[in-house]
């Protein structure tokens, strides 16, 4: 980095190299009036972000790690992933609640993100302009990664926010654009924060938070002229104190954080959720918990659901078909488990019964511990009508073919005549309307 | 002597070498992802990328800038030395302003009904989100209202000539 020169004579060089060179317009530092610029605030947001996105970025991980992509192919949405699978693990059943927090996490904290990234962009204007546009190698590689880096994350929050809304207008599968953008996006973050750390504790050590947040609008003035080209050389007034524009970020924060943070939380609380895709409950009675996606939306048809549905239980060597009434007849057991969407949504505990995983294993066969299982439902198409469950999961006592949830019958939205619910598992793995399950194989 | 190559370089490149290492390292692992990413639909994938990183700066930051100066026109800050005169009263307007357009931004595919699966994929209705983003940004200048008034009270009072003077 270029040794620092004090303020004027540095000021002249400014004059002489971008007064005249640059264009007029903003590529003129006088272009930006804003008073309140300066490396101080850009660091505030930056130093929010620098914690936010990697919380962001491992609970993506996480996620991911969650569907299970590497015990079978019907489970991963993004086979193309070569070593950035390198991470992935068995993904456990305890607690319950952990891909409902994990989600919950990731989407809402996503949302109240959005404020203070607009922020920082804001407060970063002036640098999109410099002039001149490149000034050697290491700053045309720099500008480079900045796009990798504005690009990215922006890519990343849009493609998350349109993805919950069930808005598919992004030019791919979601789940390709998302784990892929994130990817691109972390190796330019990694390297801002290599390159910027010193230069924003530098700038938040210049003046104490609980100092500026005492200084009225009338005494806001702009922060020394330095050498990061964010503060204006020709500043307006201030019409805003750097307390009102953190106040006004983190109010924007705040509202977000309280009409969506509800559809995670669920309870009561879901109606606060006044924005969010989740916040009004579907209906009344023991099925009125929230739909991932209805009978209607993915094409199952009464007769596929009738009394001509069957249950097929199969293991090497082994083919059993079952009518409902015979599954019912199996020992039927309990769980509280909750249903948790990748969108970031979930639903309280709900009761469900039906028949262990488990106890179906046995009866195809093993003996032993229960090996994975592949599980079939009636759905026609959709990226999920299939799945693999790991032997972990269908190990896990709690881990059932539902019948009945809440004390009534599964309805038809929620996967009747009968469905998977395993715990901690992401909502469309809990595989609605099952009628075949093999024991023992991976496809 | 040993150093000269390094001092060298710094001067052509313009930066220290672990710069170019990092950076040189961060591309690889870009371009390793982006190869994936686009993958498929590669021109609609790179304009949504590029375009990602301009929305902001280049249409939104022009667009809340100029309503800005529109709105700072139409409540004028005084001048700093008579700084009492109402000063900031824009931000009454302003900040609500801000706060409800940033939560159309966020939700504008629900709230402006842009999505027309919403009902038959989720089983809810579409209908309500219009209307709470409306009341919501209702309840923003109605609680801005109400700051400003207190505001205007207790400068009243405190402009008003001390009656106990110790």
């Amino acid at each position: 980095m270029k040794a620092q020169r004090p303020a004027s004579s540095r000021d002249r060089l400014r004059a002489t190299l971008f007064g005249s060179g640059a264009p007029p317009g903003p590529t003129r530092p006088e272009f930006w009036r804003s008073p309140l610029r300066g490396p101080w605030l850009t660091s505030v947001f930056g130093l929010v972000l620098l914690f936010g996105i990697p919380v962001m970025f491992v609970t993506g991980l996480l996620s991911y790690a969650a569907y299970n992509p590497d015990l079978a192919a019907v489970n991963d949405q993004t086979p193309d992933k070569g070593w950035l699978g390198f991470y992935l693990f068995s993904w456990p059943t305890d607690p319950s609640w952990l891909y409902r927090l994990n989600q919950g996490v990731h989407v809402t904290l996503g949302v109240v993100l959005v404020p203070v990234l607009l922020a920082k962009l804001w407060s970063v204007i002036p640098k999109l302009f410099s002039w001149p546009p490149i000034r050697s190698v290491a700053h045309a590689l720099e500008r480079l990664s900045l796009l990798l880096l504005v690009g990215g994350a922006l890519f990343e929050f849009v493609t998350g926010l349109l993805n919950v809304q069930l808005h598919y207008v992004f030019p791919g599968s979601f789940y390709t654009l998302h784990l892929y953008g994130a990817w691109v996006f972390i190796g330019a973050f990694a390297v801002h924060i290599a390159f910027r750390v010193p230069v924003m504790v530098r700038a938040l050590r210049s003046r104490r938070l609980r100092t500026e947040l005492r200084v009225p609008a009338s005494a806001t003035g702009p922060e020394p002229l330095d050498g990061t080209g964010l503060v204006s050389p020709r500043p307006a007034p201030a019409t805003m104190s750097r307390r009102a524009a953190l106040g006004t970020v983190g109010l924007g924060s705040l509202v977000l954080f309280a009409v969506t943070a509800g559809q995670s939380i669920g309870g009561s609380l879901r109606r606060t959720a006044l924005l969010a895709p989740h916040g009004q409950e579907p209906g009344k009675g023991p099925n009125g918990f929230q739909i991932n996606k209805t009978a209607a939306a993915v094409g199952i048809r009464p007769a596929d659901i009738g009394p001509q549905w069957r249950l097929v239980v199969r293991g090497p060597g082994y083919e059993n078909t079952l009518t409902r009434a015979q599954v019912l007849a199996l020992p039927q057991h309990e769980a509280a488990l909750p249903i948790a969407c990748v969108e970031g949504w979930s639903t309280d505990d709900q009761h469900w019964a039906g028949v262990r995983l488990r106890d179906l294993a046995l009866m195809a066969g093993f003996r032993g511990p229960a090996p994975e299982v592949f599980v079939e439902s009636v759905e026609r198409g959709g990226s999920f009508g299939s799945t693999v469950l790991r032997a972990n999961q269908v190990r896990d006592p709690r881990s059932l073919l539902a019948l009945r949830v809440n004390g009534a019958d599964l309805s038809p939205d929620h996967g009747y005549p009968a469905r998977i619910i395993v715990p901690a598992n992401p909502g469309v793995h809990n595989t609605k309307w099952v009628t075949r399950l093999t024991f023992g194989a991976s496809s | 002597m040993r150093r000269l190559p390094l001092t060298r370089l710094r001067d052509r490149y313009g930066a220290s070498p672990l710069h170019l290492l990092l950076v040189l390292c961060s591309f690889a692992l870009a371009l390793y992802a982006g190869l994936k990413l686009l993958k498929g639909n590669p021109i609609a994938v790179a304009l949504w990328f590029v375009g990602a990183a301009l929305i902001h700066d280049l249409v939104l930051l022009p667009l809340y800038t100029l309503a800005d100066r529109a709105l700072q026109h139409l409540f004028p800050t005084p001048d700093s030395r008579t700084p009492q005169a109402g000063a900031g009263r824009v931000n009454y307007v302003r900040i609500p302003a801000l706060v409800s357009l940033l939560l159309l931004v966020v939700w504008y595919p629900l709230i402006l009904r842009r999505v027309p699966g919403y009902r038959v994929t989720t089983g809810l209705s579409a209908d309500s989100f219009l209307g709470h983003w409306l009341l919501i940004t209702a309840a923003l200048f109605a609680g801005s209202g109400l700051c400003l008034l207190a505001g205007t009270v207790r400068r009243a009072r405190g402009r008003k000539p001390p009656v106990h003077k110790r």
